[in-house]
């Protein structure tokens, strides 16, 4: 991703003098940060509100949505679920990294332009987590039949598609990373 | 109705199938990319808990943990304490802020009982489990819950009323001590002899059926941002709706100020489906704190608090019979609605009404009544969600045919065919009028070609002996069918502008609003048709407030037909324009003139053109010069289409399930979709809406079930407990589509944003009970979860497990 802000000090992020905060050391999307984070902070409300990577988003913060799926050390997880200072010593990845897989260095993915040309997406709240998970299953499984696409989907909700679109733009792109190589 | 404008010619242009092509004629009828999809994919969307203003405070409500109960004492002293608390609102507080502490009514009513809508906080009694009573506002939201917490509330817990039955009972308690009664309002829709029909009839079957439809949820809860400006005593507020415009005007009312005064945009909206569409207490809450407070206030719901203060669609209880001849032609329909309205009455009646005046759908009926009672209950209170009472009608017309065919042991499509609607009949009188007392009209569709298009695509002459030769095997295969109309596009406007600027850049203003159906693209291709130029630079602004004064926002399947329209209208006057400015300044007549990639050419002679640019620079206007002759100032023009009629959209959906006798699972084998919309603007999109479609209904049969015990207290709370439907329960559906176009609009165009959902359930049901037909099992419910399943076929008379 191109433009990260440094952490936030405004108002609305600065907890109250009495708040406990700590330190934390971590890298995301490939850039190193430390800064304090409230403890009581979960890693979405950070990445959203602390670092302004506003593409994680939160639907249910009882981790059954899946929205808010990230990378934590190359592995999916859900950021709603983890503390902030859970993270700390850990490398992140988010949704505005994925970008940077693109043919010239700044395109979308190939999974991102099959999301685009088969409408896999229609509001696209639920889309960043989506990407997470599948950019994981098409890097352990370059060939994942249907079957295994919608069993890493089943992990999250989606309203608007009805998964199929979804499904086949992670088989169309898979297909094409395929043929790539 | 506008006097409809031809088409345009336009040539067959090539599906858009080749990944990363850019195809610079993506019009109507073509599979464009969708023009919003890139910064969504980047994780660059902009939703409401995105937008980010300088020193914001965070709001959290204080909700009611009790179904009913009075509140003796409320005090919030030690909340006022907490360090990083800026405010506490209870009732009494947040009253000096506004001119009613009573939300209006949204839709208005005659006969409606009064004092119905909800507070916008509670202050002597709560009525649900999620009322909010008091707000918190704090520096952030982790700090104004802390405050919640420390609120003190002494509650005197009332009786409770639970159910839509125990409602009607003369003894129950009543749902909040200022309803005059549990029955909000008592409607009879109908028309024809009804009495004559069921006497003369040589059948007449009965059944009581039971639809409970769960809640929108759109992965994007609510949200409001507000803040205000002291210089100008105007107030900007960002909400997650569905409609901006009577959002404006009901804060408008609400905080005394004029429409100059409040600006309301919608930024990226996660999903509505219904539960957006009206104005909720926060929404008013959250701009008076800010003007209270001067600072800007932002509050986002979680999922806890929307589960149980977003609104619902609740159970609705049917007895029906219908009366057939000797030849299964229906004479008759009649019965008692039942309908849940929860705890208060937000809008009106539009959800039963809708429900009772479309049970009869594609069929023809010639005698209807329906008894209507909209029944209160301790629960969180009740709009339309996707399909807005049509799945319920659908529900109860096709389960009565099931019922006929069995009982004449018919073919369940044999007797569907013998009732529909003849297209020769269109338009077709429905006998029935709309709430506003518009006459029901269908205009158009072919619904024996759509049922027969159904039927063929899944081989039904051929499903008896797949059923056969599966049953040898101990499985338990059904078919399943259902027909649906849903009157789309409710009038009765809605405003477009289309605006080119001197430097060349194409806007279009709208007041509906993208909810995530790809509505920018759409009406973009509408513009596109005109203007003749990618779709990648029209920019489509929806649902704000601040560009076009005009709007009613996104419902009833709409939006494509009433803004599409609108920027029809108001693209072929920009393209007229453009032409007759062109005529003078390159001295050919307009007949040799085409748009092409935003110039105006001359054809056939390369080099003589100018581009839109130059025309709406020379539209701008110099001081002293004139506009060119017969020419109004600005390369710009509105579009408002208006009408009444409805463009009815068709299907037919048919479905092949496996039913586990031993689990209970229903296994959804194939599921074919037949759909009239009329003419497509994407196709691709189109297809999408009706797959989203199919699959909320699916969870609307299979899964969806906001349950509550026998004191109104929820017992769903989580997606763990109340189950969406998820990948690997769906299938993948088959969609046909025929395109009749509706001579409603002068694009062709009918609604498709419910059409999908609303045959899925009785089509389901349908299939499970062919599949359970050797156990003799009736249905007469939805949703059915694996245990009510075993159940069934245990309580079902021919058991033979």
């Amino acid at each position: 991703m191109s433009s990260m802000p440094t952490p936030d000090s405004t108002a609305a992020a600065t907890p109250p003098d009495d708040e406990a905060m700590m330190q934390i050391s971590l890298k995301v999307n490939g850039r190193e940060i430390t800064c304090r984070v409230a403890e009581r902070k979960h890693l979405a409300d950070f990445l959203r509100q602390d670092l302004q990577l506003t593409g994680t988003h939160l639907g249910c913060e009882h981790g059954v949505c899946g929205a808010c799926t990230i990378w934590v050390d190359g592995v999916t997880a859900r950021s709603c679920l983890m503390l902030a200072v859970q993270a700390d010593g850990c490398e992140l990845r988010t949704v505005e990294s994925l970008a940077t897989e693109g043919p010239d260095g700044h395109g979308l993915s190939p999974l991102q332009q099959a999301f685009w040309d088969r409408h896999g997406l229609q509001c696209g709240y639920c889309t960043p987590g989506i990407l997470m998970s599948l950019t994981e299953l098409l890097r352990d499984d370059p060939a994942p039949t249907e079957e295994a696409v919608r069993i890493t989907l089943s992990g999250h909700l989606c309203r608007c598609t009805g998964y199929q679109n979804i499904v086949a733009a992670a088989l169309d792109a898979a297909a094409r990373i395929r043929s790539a190589v | 109705m506008d006097t409809p404008l031809p088409l345009p010619l336009r040539p067959a242009l090539p599906e858009i199938d080749a990944p990363g092509r850019v195809d610079t004629k993506q019009m109507i009828g073509t599979r464009a990319r969708r023009i919003e999809d890139e910064p969504l994919l980047r994780g660059e969307g902009r939703f409401l808990d995105d937008v980010r203003v300088e020193s914001s405070l965070h709001a959290a409500f204080l909700r009611s943990p009790h179904a009913h109960a009075r509140i003796l004492r409320l005090d919030v002293a030690a909340a006022r304490a907490v360090p990083g608390v800026v405010a506490v609102f209870d009732p009494a507080t947040i009253a000096r802020e506004l001119t009613s502490l009573r939300m209006p009514l949204g839709f208005p009513s005659a006969t409606l009982q009064k004092d119905i809508t909800p507070w916008v906080l509670s202050g002597s009694e709560v009525a649900f489990v999620g009322e909010a009573m008091v707000m918190v506002v704090a520096q952030s939201r982790a700090i104004a819950e802390d405050a919640l917490a420390l609120i003190d509330v002494d509650y005197e817990p009332l009786p409770v009323v639970h159910d839509v039955r125990q409602a009607l009972d003369s003894t129950a308690p009543r749902v909040r001590s200022d309803a005059v009664s549990n029955v909000a309002e008592r409607v009879q829709v109908g028309y024809g002899p009804v009495e004559q029909m069921f006497s003369e009839a040589a059948h007449v079957f009965h059944e009581s059926l039971f639809v409970h439809r769960g809640a929108a949820h759109p992965m994007e809860g609510r949200g409001v941002l507000a803040r205000f400006d002291p210089a100008f005593g105007s107030i900007t507020v960002w909400t997650s709706t569905q409609m901006s415009h009577e959002v404006m005007h009901t804060i408008g009312a609400m905080l005394g100020l004029d429409q100059h005064q409040v600006r309301v945009i919608a930024p990226d909206v996660g999903g509505g489906f219904g539960c957006k569409y009206l104005t909720y207490p926060e929404e008013v809450a959250i701009p008076a704190a800010a003007r209270a407070l001067r600072r800007p206030v932002k509050w986002v719901e979680d999922r806890a608090e929307h589960f149980i203060s977003a609104i619902h669609e609740r159970d609705q209880r049917w007895d029906v019979e219908i009366a057939v001849d000797a030849d299964a032609c229906i004479l008759g329909v009649r019965g008692r609605l039942l309908h849940d309205q929860g705890a208060y009455t937000p809008q009106g009646i539009n959800l039963p009404y809708n429900a009772a005046t479309s049970v009869t759908g594609p069929y023809k009926v010639p005698a209807y009544a329906m008894d209507v009672l909209v029944c209160q209950t301790n629960k969180t209170p009740v709009v339309p969600v996707r399909g807005a009472g049509y799945p319920q009608a659908a529900f109860v017309m096709e389960r009565l045919l099931d019922r006929v065919a069995r009982e004449l042991q018919l073919d369940r499509a044999e007797v569907r065919a013998r009732n529909l609607i003849a297209p020769e009949k269109m338009p077709y009188e429905k006998g029935m009028t709309n709430r506003a007392g518009v006459r029901s009209v269908i205009d158009s569709g072919f619904y024996a070609a759509t049922q027969a298009t159904a039927l063929a695509r899944i081989d039904y002459a051929g499903f008896p002996a797949r059923q056969q030769a599966a049953r040898a095997q101990g499985r338990h295969l059904g078919l399943g069918i259902a027909n649906a109309v849903k009157a789309t596009s409710r009038g009765p406007f809605e405003s477009a502008i289309v605006r080119v600027s001197p430097k060349g850049r194409v806007d279009v203003y709208t007041g509906a609003l993208a909810m995530g159906q790809g509505l920018a693209t759409a009406l973009a291709q509408i513009c596109a048709e005109q203007l003749a130029m990618p779709i990648e630079d029209i920019h489509v602004t929806c649902g704000d407030t601040g560009y076009v004064s005009l709007g009613m926002g996104g419902f009833a399947s709409r939006q494509t037909v009433m803004a599409g329209s609108s920027v029809h209208l108001a693209a072929v006057e920009v393209r007229t324009k453009a032409l007759k400015v062109a005529e003078q300044l390159l001295q050919v007549p307009m007949s040799e003139l085409t748009l092409n990639h935003g110039r105006v050419e001359a054809i056939g002679r390369p080099g003589v053109s100018i581009t839109l640019a130059e025309i709406a620079h020379k539209l701008k206007g110099a001081p002293g010069y004139s506009m060119p002759p017969g020419v109004t100032p600005g390369l710009e023009a509105t579009g408002l289409f208006q009408t009444n009629n409805q463009a009815h959209a068709n299907a037919c959906h048919a479905c092949e399930v496996e039913v586990d006798i031993e689990t209970g699972a229903v296994h959804i084998l194939r599921y074919v979709a037949a759909h009239d919309s009329g003419t497509l603007i994407n196709p691709m999109m189109a297809e999408g809406q009706i797959h989203g479609g199919i699959v909320h209904g699916l969870g609307n049969a299979l899964f969806e079930k906001m349950g509550y015990d026998d004191q109104a207290q929820p017992i769903t709370g989580t997606f763990a407990d109340y189950l969406l439907p998820t990948s690997t329960e769906v299938p993948n559906i088959e969609v046909i589509f025929s395109q009749t176009p509706s001579p409603t609009n002068p694009i062709g165009v009918k609604g498709i944003g419910e059409a999908g959902t609303i045959p899925v359930a009785p089509a389901i049901v349908s299939a499970i009970e062919d599949a359970l037909s050797p156990f003799g099992v009736h249905i007469c419910e939805a949703p059915l979860s694996p245990v009510r399943i075993l159940e069934l076929i245990d309580a079902a008379d021919g058991r033979v497990r």
